[in-house]
């Protein structure tokens, strides 16, 4: 017991905290940006333009397919060979957008792909035309199936900020690994205050889909 | 590119198999706790039901790397010295079960209801409805769902990088620190890590749409 409140000296907590921050930050700039840059890609999937498509989805796939640890490490040591030096927290989101924007891309096309074609084909022969019929009957629809795999994702996406430790970028897990670094009693109690603090933050975003999924379907 | 494929070929090959290794044994026995999990989730009895939940919704929301390191340190600090492939396995089989937990569980809810109250009315046991008519069915619904966990499982195990677990990533970064040649390296360690993962995701997309 005395480790724990050792442990958790307000000095620990604050930079524990700190650390909470760039998770945060790191994990909404990659948010925002894979979710714009995957949609348009998702949608250039879907919509099949001749070459450029199949090209796409291709590029998509085997980002998807690749663990999210080489990227993180082929933007911070390898993209310097190739005479471009990101710095940590850039290439960190570099490297989350990269890969999650290929995730958001495969999530929005088989939403899109799961409206019934009858909607398309109904908006279309009332005298809609393609974009319109995108835009107001199949994405509205679509957009209701697609929010739980975005938001697991996207937590997923929250968890995953911690693998970039490994580049030291100073995020919640590189700071507690410091903290329990310096005094091996603090191990476990730092453990267990990693567990809620991500806990906390992943587990409000899964509540806030839910609330967002009523709100949609009412 | 290629003189790292043919110079480090026996490392990157161990590697290969660390990787493979570790993402079977935890794929055999995430399924079976993660079964176990899925049924404590749809028992009948409320407090199996909570401790289902509870155990789903703390490893779903807790990131794998804060799993295994946990494992990684705290194991031989108290318990028994295990390298970091044992500890870096136990971590991915936890993480890896709660998300089994849920498919599998998904795949017996999607079973019609009509399917268990008829074979418990023909007089067979809540268990061997379980086993005998709801099982076989559910299979056929999560195996697609169950080949995307693998694809994660093979993705996921270059953790194992991290707590010395002598797989692909951890063999890359080897390769690396002698030969400096970043770029290189990294583009064939993503290359084995695709030969890996991409046929299994065309082949589960292929099943997905035949049995859809």
């Amino acid at each position: 017991m005395q480790n724990f409140i050792h442990a958790y000296s307000w000095l620990n907590m604050h930079y524990l905290l700190q650390g909470l921050g760039v998770t945060v930050l790191v994990s909404v700039v990659s948010i925002v940006f894979s979710f714009i840059i995957g949609g348009c890609l998702g949608l250039l999937r879907y919509v099949n333009i001749k070459y450029l498509s199949p090209i796409v989805g291709f590029v998509i796939d085997i980002i998807r397919n690749l663990p999210l640890l080489l990227i993180i490490f082929f933007t911070y040591f390898g993209l310097p060979n190739l005479g471009l030096k990101p710095d940590v927290i850039p290439a960190t989101i570099l490297a989350m957008t990269v890969f999650e924007s290929a995730m958001v891309a495969e999530i929005i096309r088989s939403g899109i792909a799961a409206v019934d074609p009858g909607q398309m084909e109904g908006a279309r022969s009332v005298g809609l035309s393609y974009a319109q019929t995108m835009w107001r009957i199949v994405l509205p629809q679509a957009i209701k199936k697609m929010i739980p795999p975005l938001v697991s994702q996207f937590v997923s996406l929250i968890k995953d900020t911690s693998l970039a430790t490994i580049i030291m970028l100073p995020e919640l897990m590189y700071h507690a690994q410091i903290i329990y670094g310096q005094n091996t009693n603090y191990v476990i109690p730092m453990f267990v205050m990693l567990a809620i603090l991500y806990f906390i933050v992943c587990y409000a975003l899964s509540l806030l889909s839910r609330l967002l999924d009523r709100r949609l379907s009412a | 590119m290629l003189n790292i494929l043919t110079q480090h070929w026996s490392d990157l090959w161990s590697g290969l198999l660390f990787t493979l290794g570790s993402s079977l044994v935890a794929l055999v026995g995430s399924l079976v706790i993660g079964t176990v999990f899925a049924l404590l989730e749809i028992s009948p009895y409320k407090a199996l039901r909570v401790i289902g939940k509870i155990y789903v919704e703390v490893f779903r929301n807790i990131p794998l790397l804060v799993i295994t390191m946990f494992f990684y340190v705290v194991i031989p600090m108290y318990i028994a010295k295990v390298n970091g492939f044992t500890s870096g396995t136990i971590g991915l089989t936890i993480y890896t079960s709660a998300f089994i937990a849920e498919t599998v569980r998904a795949g017996i809810e999607a079973v019609d209801e009509g399917q268990m109250e008829a074979a418990r009315s023909n007089g067979l046991s809540y268990l061997q409805a379980m086993t005998h008519i709801i099982f076989p069915q559910a299979i056929k619904i999560t195996i697609p769902p169950l080949g995307n966990q693998f694809i994660n499982l093979v993705k996921n195990s270059s953790v194992l990088a991290f707590v010395a677990g002598f797989d692909l990533m951890y063999q890359g970064n080897l390769i690396v620190s002698t030969t400096f040649n970043t770029t290189d390296t990294y583009i064939v360690i993503g290359l084995l890590y695709l030969v890996l993962t991409l046929p299994l995701s065309y082949f589960m997309r292929y099943l997905e749409k035949r049995w859809a």
